[in-house]
């Protein structure tokens, strides 16, 4: 574990910690998208480039705005009275807990974690990945995996696009 | 000479860097890197401002700044000391830290997506390998902070400004990507530095290889760059400042420096995007003619970085500003069907043969739907000679 480490996980968490306390909806949002740059900054560390700017993108260019905005669209964004802790407290750490201990377990058990404490090796490997092999991965071999993700967000962005719409009919 | 002169500033980094201990010669080249992209694209700004107010003034017929200095040329030195020294309002209602946050948050993304522009030959601060995704990735950052400023002011029209600029920025967002993709495609990497290679050489009648002079190039460099006014909200689509509806939009409460952060960084994101714009459309730092590579290649990417600021200009002081329908309706009727039409034509146009066929498809993929679209969409609508009512 290195300074840069330190300092991103630190930020992360406490952005994250953040988020879930704070009073004002919109510096929770604020506070949301500084935990997403965090992560994207940990996958940077890692030399992931690719997933880190596209944290960066998707998730602080799309899904913060998309925040904000379903704040400022549904609600005045004036602190509440009552607590900020939700009343399904208990339930909410019993799933994160879980979630976590799955994936836990899959990572444990990943060929390439297994394959690594076998090789025993002091530093570990630099993941030598370029964007072209995402790419070739993508457009080659998870191919049809790709297209019904892409068909399942255009059902999705559609079934949404009906619920918003004005019904004509009823007036 | 020329080759020394094309790598002066290469050499002087080296140069510079050799005089700190081993240990921390890279973190020094990096700060004397960061300090140049700074000092020069600041200074950039200073000039720009100046050109812009006297081409504006000049379309307008008047003469625009010329006191201060030769030719006025020292008027953003005066704007720099007035802003300085001006008082720092912050409204009583404002979220303090917030507003404090965003003029920043303004500037810095502003300033980092310069470390993927190769703005010369070796003269790039980092060859990532998703260079183009990073752009992409840090420039969106920016509409949060448009967002931070226009909620944090607790003003109306600030919101209202905010809310039109977001609403802007992702719309335009889509078909700026996808026009990029189509080099990405062609060169097959996202790093800048080989996209940038991949536009070397000349074609046989003497017109540089650069993405431009292709059929899908052209149509790609024409969407990106409407979508780019539209990123850096620049006339016609600066709808969220729009004077005459919503006063100054996002940055209405912002006085003295913050004000000028503000602005610093519009024109920061400005250069910005013309800058990948030339990198991926306008050959980066390549010399247009073979004759003419003798020039320093720093010099190239700064004169088409000029030549498209002077376009800018001239668009901002001819062109009307648009309502926000038409803006809307521009962007996904017009432009994201054109920029999808166009990644097709730009496949096509890879697995074609080299020769007059391919020409003639490619012309006629990128002819064909904009006659189409356009006729389509102005279907039902009577364009007359329009009248004006005055009051009496």
């Amino acid at each position: 574990m290195n300074i840069v480490f330190a300092i991103i996980a630190t930020v992360t968490i406490a952005a994250a910690v953040a988020a879930m306390s704070l009073r004002n909806l919109v510096h929770c949002a604020l506070a949301l998208s500084v935990a997403f740059a965090g992560l994207a900054a940990a996958y940077l560390q890692l030399g992931a480039q690719f997933v880190g700017f596209t944290q960066l993108l998707v998730y602080v260019g799309a899904v913060a705005i998309l925040v904000v905005f379903a704040i400022l669209l549904t609600r005045g964004s004036e602190p509440p009275t009552q607590s900020v802790l939700s009343s399904g407290w208990l339930t909410g750490i019993v799933t994160a807990v879980v979630v976590l201990g799955v994936l836990v377990y899959a990572i444990a058990k990943s060929p390439t974690v297994a394959q690594r404490s076998m090789v025993q090796s002091a530093v570990p490997a630099e993941p030598s990945v370029t964007v072209r092999q995402i790419g070739e991965a993508l457009m080659n071999k998870f191919v049809l995996p790709l297209e019904v993700v892409g068909l399942l967000l255009t059902a999705a962005l559609i079934g949404a696009v009906i619920i918003a719409m004005k019904e004509e009919g009823r007036k | 000479m020329a080759e020394s002169l094309d790598q002066i500033f290469v050499t002087l980094n080296h140069l510079l860097t050799g005089f700190a201990p081993a240990a921390w010669r890279p973190l020094v080249a990096a700060v004397i890197s960061i300090a140049g992209i700074i000092g020069v694209f600041a200074s950039l700004f200073a000039v720009t401002t100046v050109l812009e107010r006297k081409g504006l003034g000049r379309i307008q017929n008047r003469y625009g700044p010329n006191r201060v200095g030769p030719f006025g040329f020292l008027q953003p030195a005066a704007d720099g000391i007035k802003a300085l020294i001006k008082e720092d309002v912050v409204p009583r209602a404002a979220d303090k830290i917030v507003f404090f946050l965003a003029p920043l948050m303004v500037v810095i993304p502003a300033f980092l997506v310069y470390a993927v522009l190769p703005i010369g030959r070796n003269m790039v601060l980092v060859d990532y390998d998703a260079g183009v995704l990073f752009f992409f990735a840090i420039g969106a950052a920016t509409e949060l902070s448009v967002f931070m400023a226009g909620w944090s002011s607790r003003n109306k029209y600030s919101l209202l400004g905010a809310m039109r600029a977001i609403a802007q920025m992702i719309s335009y967002e889509i078909p700026l990507i996808l026009s990029a993709v189509t080099v990405i495609m062609i060169v097959g990497s996202l790093s800048t530095v080989k996209i940038v290679a991949a536009q070397a050489g000349f074609h046989s009648i003497g017109l540089p290889n650069w993405f431009v002079f292709t059929p899908w190039g052209f149509a790609g460099f024409i969407l990106f760059m409407v979508a780019a006014t539209a990123e850096t909200n620049r006339s016609p689509f600066d709808l969220p400042e729009g004077e005459s509806e919503i006063i100054a939009g996002y940055y209405i409460e912002y006085s003295g420096f913050k004000f000028a952060l503000f602005f610093l960084g519009e024109y920061m994101g400005l250069f910005a995007i013309s800058g990948l714009g030339i990198t991926l459309f306008l050959g980066g730092w390549h010399a247009p003619l073979a004759i003419l590579e003798v020039v320093p290649s720093w010099m190239w990417f700064f004169a088409k970085l000029l030549a498209l600021i002077f376009i800018f200009i001239w668009i901002r002081g001819t062109l009307p500003r648009l309502r926000m329908d038409q803006l809307m309706s521009f962007a996904w009727k017009f432009m994201l069907p054109m920029a999808l039409i166009n990644i097709i034509s730009a496949a096509v146009w890879h697995f074609m043969p080299p020769g007059y066929e391919r020409w003639l498809v490619g012309a006629a993929m990128v002819v064909g739907p904009y006659v189409l679209l356009g006729r389509g969409l102005m279907q039902g609508k009577k364009l007359e000679k329009r009248t004006y009512r005055y009051a009496e």
